[in-house]
């Protein structure tokens, strides 16, 4: 017989942890799935400047483990695996990691959201290759060389600021001729000397037989083409919610965010969601922490009502 | 029994003097996703029978990883008889990585 757990959360970023944080303080004893990026967005971000409470900003893995330590300091139990199957058509809850099978009465989904990709066939050729996602992972290789980076919100400001340790220069590709990231991001990254813009451009292919050599872009008002000479492609465009496994399973909505119906409810009773998932309107650290908290204190009155 | 840590130094002799399967797995401490991959790699350790499993830190092994023009982490490398047979860029589950293993294997 398996264990019926009070709470199952689904998702370690701020959302997750918060979530479990409050839950397992209210005594829920609940177990979190970590999920394939331990930590979520912030866990693959440097400086975090804007997370209340730490004035000189502090580093973004170092902020998601101390969560995750607080979360474990009142008992959550944290398993380091994926969820690749739910049924919450029955109660309790059922979810599938791999061959295991966990079950609850409430859960909290909190998955987020991760990075798209441009889509194109030499993209996906050259992954690995010089063509990477993930700035704090992949810099390092990119020591003196000239990078290409496409995007024009705050991740891509970031990306661009960060990979500026490394690279000798980095050309951002914008497909407006203005940026979405923030005016503080913006002014710092335009600041910097290794920075340059490209307005109103987009990526047709990325050159290159085993590595990149290049990116043959074209400017999408002109539509004119032509070709930058580079040995990385970093690309953030932005984000997708990860919810690939709810689907006929909760509302969601056209873009595959999930549907709230009360307060931190879904449409299905008992089931939860908090964090990017839901939110593509603030997206913040604090927000998703926030939204973790509210679900974590919905799920405990739903259960306790549950009860009597 | 956790992955074999390799370096440049010992590399050569571990993987490219070997005969059969060995699997390495080239990581970062600075990488988010390798965090999670390194556990993954490990409990294969624990299972494989026919197969070597190692991790090499890119950061401390830089030569290693350039000569295999690994650019991204986590990627993982299959040799089979000290030659590169499969390459796995990115996270990657447990049962992917072992089917990749029997095949190269065959």
């Amino acid at each position: 017989m398996t264990e019926i757990y009070k709470l199952i959360i689904i998702g370690s970023g701020n959302a997750g942890y918060t979530a479990a944080i409050y839950a397992s303080r209210a005594q829920l004893a609940p177990v979190l799935f970590s999920g394939g990026e331990i930590g979520g967005q912030l866990a693959l971000t440097t400086d975090v400047e804007n997370f209340p409470g730490f004035p000189e900003g502090i580093q973004g893995p170092e902020l998601m483990a101390r969560m995750r330590t607080q979360a474990e300091r009142f008992g959550t139990k944290i398993i380091d695996k994926i969820v690749d199957k739910v049924d919450f058509n029955t109660q309790p809850f059922s979810v599938w990691l791999g061959k295991d099978i966990y079950q609850s009465q409430a859960v909290i989904i909190a998955t987020g959201a991760s990075a798209i990709w441009l889509g194109i066939e030499s993209e996906q050729r050259l992954r690995g290759k010089g063509v990477s996602s993930c700035a704090t992972c992949d810099g390092f290789f990119f020591k003196g060389k000239d990078i290409v980076l496409v995007g024009g919100g705050d991740v891509a400001m970031e990306d661009g600021i960060f990979l500026t340790k490394f690279a000798n220069s980095i050309k951002i590709l914008v497909r407006r001729e203005e940026l979405r990231a923030s005016k503080f991001m913006q002014d710092r990254a335009k600041n910097n000397p290794k920075i340059e813009f490209i307005w109103n451009t987009e990526v047709v292919e990325v050159l290159g037989e085993n590595s990149v050599t290049g990116v043959k872009i074209k400017n999408n008002k002109t539509n004119e083409e032509s070709e930058i000479i580079c040995q990385g492609l970093f690309v953030a465009i932005g984000h997708r919610p990860n919810t690939e496994i709810f689907k006929n399973q909760i509302e969601l909505d056209t873009k595959g965010y999930i549907i709230l119906k009360d307060r931190s409810m879904t449409n299905i009773s008992g089931v939860f969601a908090a964090g990017d998932v839901h939110d593509h309107e603030y997206r913040q650290a604090v927000t998703a922490a926030g939204d973790g908290c509210a679900a974590a204190m919905d799920a405990e009155r739903w259960l306790e009502k549950k009860e009597t | 029994m956790p992955a074999i840590e390799l370096t440049d130094q010992n590399f050569k002799q571990e993987v490219e003097e070997s005969k059969g399967v060995v699997l390495v797995d080239f990581w970062a401490p600075w990488c988010g996703p390798c965090k999670i991959q390194g556990p993954i790699i490990d409990e294969l350790a624990d299972t494989g029978k026919d197969v070597k499993i190692t991790k090499l830190n890119v950061n401390e092994n830089q030569v290693s990883s350039s000569q295999y023009g690994v650019m991204s982490i986590p990627t993982i490398i299959i040799f089979k008889d000290g030659k590169p047979a499969e390459t796995l860029v990115g996270l990657h589950q447990k049962e992917d990585i072992k089917e990749k293993l029997d095949s190269v294997v065959k």
